[in-house]
Parts: C-alpha cells; sequence; structure tokens
C-alpha cells in the first residue's frame, strides 16, 4: 500500500513500490514525471509495467518539482537515476523537467496511460482538472483518435465546483455528497457561464433554495456540460473519469444518467495516467533509439 | 397640433431603462434594476420617468418596447429588437455615427449604424462575463476597489502588460497572482481594461469599424474602458451624456414616429 | 486522428476539427489565413509521427471566436452551429478552401 506523507488541501502526498518486481531483473526501465499546476507525479515502469511512483504538490519552479517527486519515487528502490535508461516529460511544465530526454503533450500521454490503467476496451476519457477539460478517445492501443481540450472556459472544470464550494461555504471534498441529498432533482442551473451562475444561484439562496439543492442543481448543470463536450469527440464504450472530479460523486453519478454508462474503476489512483503515459512512451522510444 | 408624447421601455437582462419623449424632447428618464419580476422593475422605471417627466402615465400617447424583456410591457403598441433600437437612438444622438459599440452588464454588442440610422450589421456576445461589463465588475472585487476608483486607476498606469485569461474566472486568479507579484493596480487595471477592450474590438470587427464610433451602455461610464478602446481603435469615441439610455431613447423615437 | 482545437465557453462553440491523417504538412493554411491561426508542428497527440501537421497556435486557441470574426460575417444573419446554411458558409472559409486534402472544418 502506498505510504501517506503530508495532508494537502485536497489530496495526500504518497508514494509506492511494487512488492512483486525486481527491477534488477528489468530489461527496460524507463520513467515518467507529470508537472501539473497543482501536483507532480513520477512514475518508474520496469519492462512496462508500474514499478514505482511519487506523488506531491508542485513547487514554486517546475525542474525542483520534477526532482523532487522523482527522487522519492527512487527512495528505497536502490535504484539511481542512471539506471532509468529514458525519462519522459508531461504536463504544463514538461519542457522543465530535467532528466526527460523528450517532452510529450498531456493528451498523448493521458490516452497512453488511461489504456493502461483501465485496460484496452476503454475508448473514451473524459478528464476533468483544476483548470481544464478533455475529451479523448482512444483506440484499443491507447493511440489518441480524437481528442478536445477546453482550457479557455472555467465552467466545465475544478475551477468552476471551487467557486461555488467558496460561495456556499462547503467544503470542495462534501459538495458531490451533498448535491445527492435532494429528494426532487432540480432543474440544472441555466446560465453556463461561472459568472453568472453564481449570480443566478446566490439569486436561488434568496428565493429560500437549501444549499444542497443550489448544489444539486450546479453538478447537474456542469455534468450536462462536460456530456456537451464530450459529444463532440463521440462517446463510444467504455468509458473511464480521470481527474479530480472524477471524485465528486454529484456530477459523476449526473454524468452516467445522461451517457447511460457507468464509468470504469480504474486499477491506479488516476492522477498517475498522465505520467505512467509518460513512461510507456519513454520504454517505446527507447526500443526505437536501440533498434537504430 | 399637440405635440405627442411618447415613451420608450428598455428591459434588459440586469437594468430596466424608460425615456419619455416629447415630440424631439427628452422630458424624462428611469432606470431600475431588474428583480425576479421583471413586471415590477418595468414600472418602478417607468414611475421614475414620469416623475421626472412632471406627467401622468395616461398622458402618454404610445410606448415602444426593446430589450431581452420587451413582450413583458403589455402596454406597448409595438416592439423593437435591442440593435434597431441602438442605432435609431445612437443616429438621433450623432447622424455622424456608423458604428456602435454597446457594452452592459452582460452583454456586448457592434452595430454597423447607416446613415438613415438603420442597423445594417451586428455582432454580439452574451453569456460569457469574459466580454461584457460582469469582466471589470469581478476585476474590481478582486482588487477590492470600488468599480469607478478602478477603472481611474489605468489612466494612471505606465506600462502595459499583457494577460493570458480569456475567461472572467481565470482572469481572477490572474490579477490576483499579479497582486502577489506586486504589480502596481495601475498596470493591473490597465492590463484588464485592454485584455476586454481587445475582445470588444474583434468582435466589433466583424461588422467592420467605420467612424463616428460611439460607445453606448452602463460600460460607458468606465474611463478606463474608454481609454483602452480609444487606444486599442486608434481614435477618439464618442460618449453620449447617458449612454445606458441610447436604446431606450431609439424606442421612444419609433413609438414618436409611429 | 481528429484534434479539435479551440472551446466551448457560455457564448458557443468554436473549435476548428483537423484531420492529422489527412495532413500532409503542406503549410498552405498557414498562409491562407490572414490571422495566423495555424501553425505547422510535432503531432501533439502522436509522439511518434515523424512528419509535422498542422495546429491551431497556442497564441489563438482561446480566441479563435475573435480571430475568426471577420472571416465569419455569416454570423450575422445565420445562427452559427451545423445548420446546412452555416456549412455551406464554412465551406467558403479561406482556410478551408486552401487545404485540398480536406483536413480542416469549423464547428460553427
Ligand atoms: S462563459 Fe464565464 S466561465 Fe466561461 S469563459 Fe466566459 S467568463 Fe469564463
Ligand atoms: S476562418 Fe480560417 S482563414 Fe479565417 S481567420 Fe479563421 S482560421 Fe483563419
Amino acid at each position: 500500500m502506498a505510504e501517506e506523507k503530508k495532508e494537502y488541501w485536497r489530496w495526500l502526498e504518497s508514494r509506492w513500490t511494487n512488492p512483486n518486481i525486481n527491477w534488477r531483473q528489468a530489461k527496460i526501465i524507463t520513467g515518467g514525471v507529470d508537472v501539473g499546476s497543482v501536483s507532480t507525479q513520477a512514475v518508474i515502469m520496469a519492462d512496462g509495467d508500474l514499478y514505482a511512483f511519487a506523488n506531491m504538490r508542485t513547487g514554486s519552479d517546475s525542474p525542483n518539482s520534477a526532482r523532487n517527486a522523482f527522487n522519492w519515487a527512487l527512495e528505497g528502490t536502490g535504484m539511481a537515476e542512471t539506471d532509468v535508461k529514458y525519462t519522459v516529460g508531461t504536463g504544463y511544465g514538461r519542457v522543465n523537467v530535467p532528466m526527460a530526454k523528450k517532452a510529450i503533450t498531456e493528451i498523448a500521454c493521458h490516452a497512453r496511460g488511461a489504456n493502461f490503467m483501465y485496460g484496452p476496451t476503454v475508448r473514451t476519457v473524459l478528464d476533468m482538472g483544476g483548470q481544464d477539460c478533455k475529451a479523448i478517445r482512444i483506440d484499443d492501443k491507447g493511440k489518441v483518435e480524437s481528442f478536445l481540450m477546453n482550457d479557455k472556459c472555467a465552467a466545465g472544470t475544478g475551477r468552476g465546483m471551487e467557486v461555488f464550494s467558496d460561495l456556499l461555504t462547503i467544503s470542495i471534498n462534501d459538495v458531490g455528497k451533498m448535491s445527492m441529498e435532494v429528494d426532487v432533482e432540480p432543474e440544472p442551473v441555466s446560465s453556463t457561464c461561472v459568472i453568472f451562475a453564481k449570480t443566478e444561484a446566490t439569486g436561488l439562496l434568496r428565493q429560500g433554495w437549501a444549499k444542497n439543492k443550489v448544489l444539486a442543481a450546479y453538478c447537474r448543470a456542469m455534468a450536462g456540460r462536460v456530456n456537451e463536450l464530450l459529444q463532440r469527440v463521440g462517446v463510444v464504450k467504455d468509458f473511464a473519469i480521470t481527474g479530480g472530479i472524477a471524485k465528486n460523486i454529484g456530477v459523476v453519478s449526473r454524468l452516467e444518467n445522461l451517457l447511460g454508462l457507468k464509468a470504469l474503476t480504474p486499477r491506479h489512483d488516476t492522477q498517475l495516467a498522465g505520467a505512467i503515459g509518460a513512461a510507456l512512451f519513454a520504454k517505446g522510444l527507447l526500443e526505437k533509439d536501440l533498434k537504430k | 397640433m399637440i405635440t405627442a408624447i411618447t415613451a420608450g421601455i428598455d428591459i434588459g437582462a440586469k437594468t430596466v431603462k424608460v425615456v419619455i419623449l416629447k415630440g424631439k424632447d427628452v422630458i424624462g428618464r428611469g432606470m431600475a434594476t431588474t428583480g425576479l419580476d421583471q413586471k415590477e422593475s418595468a414600472e418602478k422605471a417607468f414611475k421614475a420617468a414620469l416623475k421626472e417627466a412632471k406627467i401622468d402615465q395616461k398622458d402618454i400617447d404610445r410606448v415602444t418596447a426593446t430589450g431581452v424583456g420587451r413582450m413583458e410591457a403589455p402596454y406597448a403598441s409595438s416592439q423593437i429588437t435591442e440593435v434597431g433600437a441602438d442605432a435609431r437612438g445612437a443616429n438621433f444622438l450623432n447622424p455622424a455615427v456608423r458604428t456602435l459599440i454597446d457594452i452592459g452588464g452582460e452583454e456586448g454588442r457592434g452595430i454597423k449604424v447607416s446613415p438613415q440610422g438603420k442597423a445594417v450589421d451586428f455582432a454580439i456576445n452574451e453569456k460569457c462575463a469574459a466580454g461584457a461589463g460582469a469582466f471589470t465588475e469581478a476585476m474590481a472585487r478582486a482588487l477590492e476597489r470600488p468599480l469607478k476608483e478602478f477603472a481611474e486607476l489605468a489612466l494612471k498606469s505606465t506600462k502595459s502588460i499583457p494577460m493570458n485569461a480569456q475567461c472572467a474566472v481565470f482572469a481572477e486568479s490572474e490579477v490576483v497572482s499579479l497582486i502577489h507579484a506586486k504589480t502596481p493596480h495601475e498596470d493591473i487595471s490597465r492590463a484588464v481594461h485592454d485584455s476586454i477592450a481587445d475582445r470588444i474590438i474583434s468582435m466589433v470587427r466583424r461588422v467592420g469599424i467605420e467612424k463616428e464610433v460611439m460607445l453606448a451602455g452602463g460600460v460607458a461610464y468606465n474611463v478606463g474602458f474608454v481609454n483602452s478602446i480609444n487606444i486599442g481603435l486608434k481614435l477618439e469615441v464618442i460618449v453620449p451624456e447617458y449612454p445606458e439610455y441610447v436604446g431606450a431613447l431609439g424606442a421612444a423615437l419609433v413609438a414618436a414616429e409611429k | 486522428m481528429l484534434a479539435n482545437y479551440g472551446y466551448k465557453d457560455g457564448s458557443g462553440d468554436y473549435f476548428i476539427a483537423i484531420d492529422t491523417d489527412k495532413c500532409n504538412g503542406c503549410a498552405k493554411c498557414v498562409d491562407a489565413c490572414p490571422q495566423s491561426v495555424f501553425e505547422m508542428g510535432d503531432d501533439d497527440s502522436d509522439p511518434l509521427r515523424e512528419e509535422p501537421v498542422a495546429r491551431v497556435s497556442g497564441e489563438q486557441r482561446k480566441k479563435l471566436k475573435y480571430a475568426c470574426a471577420p472571416c465569419k460575417r455569416y454570423l450575422t444573419t445565420l445562427s452559427g452551429g451545423k445548420t446546412e446554411e452555416t456549412m455551406k458558409e464554412i465551406e467558403k472559409l479561406p482556410c478551408v478552401v486552401s487545404c485540398e486534402l480536406r483536413a480542416i472544418n469549423h464547428s460553427w
């Protein structure tokens, strides 16, 4: 099991080593580092299997965050940095990963990582991060067939949810659960724009709506919105959700209703998808180099 | 012949505005914020305008309604679209106006106006706060300053810095990090106004920008915004005395012509 | 692969879709677009691909509604979205016309 360290605002820093793998017997060892705006993950893979990972908060500078996470992943394994033959960086700080030979965008890495975590049947991946929302359709090998990324508008991102959790003074961890505590499902908030939705919600509260009813209306609006984004790339089952909102039952269950599909349960923390994908690309690139 | 007294009522998402005309002279104006009950707000604005005009409801010969809620005014004998009313009002205030930019709290419009005061072409931004007055309001809140003071700050700025966010919510975070980075508030204000002016100008470009350009809507009171628009367009826009009443005025003029 | 660049905000959907399987890297769209919306570069979603493909530049991705406004005068009279009439107008956009392999499409 993963050992857990300091508690941060909404998730725990953690690291893990796979007890069933002896890395000294592995032929190919690769690394993947995903430097996001909030968290940084480093994973080490042995022959394409997950050997170790570390998940930390991103500090003020990307190179240091990448280094810290990478070192923590190696900690206690007896492995040295030089044993990792190829490392790929991804995420928004991907060009600032010092040990990486190559940087690859999060869309490609995410798709590849989702294929690893959920198995080859997953075809549609929704990733809802703090500041963006991605919809990706992939084939059975994890290759991207169609994608879109919405990072212009806060509606449909974790940030939009935070605005509501602030407005209602309810912890971001509880909003999803609370939104389920309604007898009758209210109509969704009609404004898509977070700023206007906030004004609308203030009006609803003034009319005497309970907080959980307002949350239900917002979670429903959010589910409707990401559904629209998903429809642009086309929804094919199986379907999986990653990113912070994957933990928000209020949005997830309403989205599942709209799609008529259940989301798959992952093998690992979904935050790792990008880093795992990066390490798998590293393996492919290394094999290509060796052939030359 | 007795001069007709007519009224124009502009029922918007945020405010209701009324203009009363005697012939072609404005004799009363009234405004109310749109509450839950649009009819009630409309009545309030009407009463205020009647009071200023020192006349009675029954003295009014005809009413024309405009704005999103124009169907909420059953006493109106005709309706006209916001765009049509805007063009008419702008032309009356200054016949040389060919482009009207009207920015309200929740909506922005660019209208190409013919010499006869007809709307030839228009572009609208609605339902996204990043292209409307709500954007600057949110940024003023982030800086914890009253809107007017926030707007005036922009004029003292010495440096133009670009903003990346194209969303009011993300822009708030960007403003907060600019504050943390000890960026002078003057420059932040300028950056905020430049960024919204840039979006508005790009939108209006779809209809083509031709002189004279008039700025209407409540946001025209914002000197920081006017400044950024002038810099962006490389000309001086005309700001009328009561910019938020241009649509209601246009409606009243239409009623007068009927 | 279908790469959808752009965004959806409260006011609508603004996506340019580039079919990277069709794109041969000729860069004609880069020259055709008056707003420098396109650039040539690595295929973001297929890191193992070697040939460059057309992408929407990072600078313009969040502003497409505005960048394309002068080309899309038809939106004044048509509602946008995929109606038959808008689809006809989209066919006439400089970028769409410039691409002989028909790899470029617009959502509005
Ligand atoms: S609709 Fe609202 S939340 Fe979305 S980009 Fe516009 S301002 Fe931001
Ligand atoms: S419509 Fe095409 S050619 Fe015109 S600005 Fe947009 S991308 Fe460029």
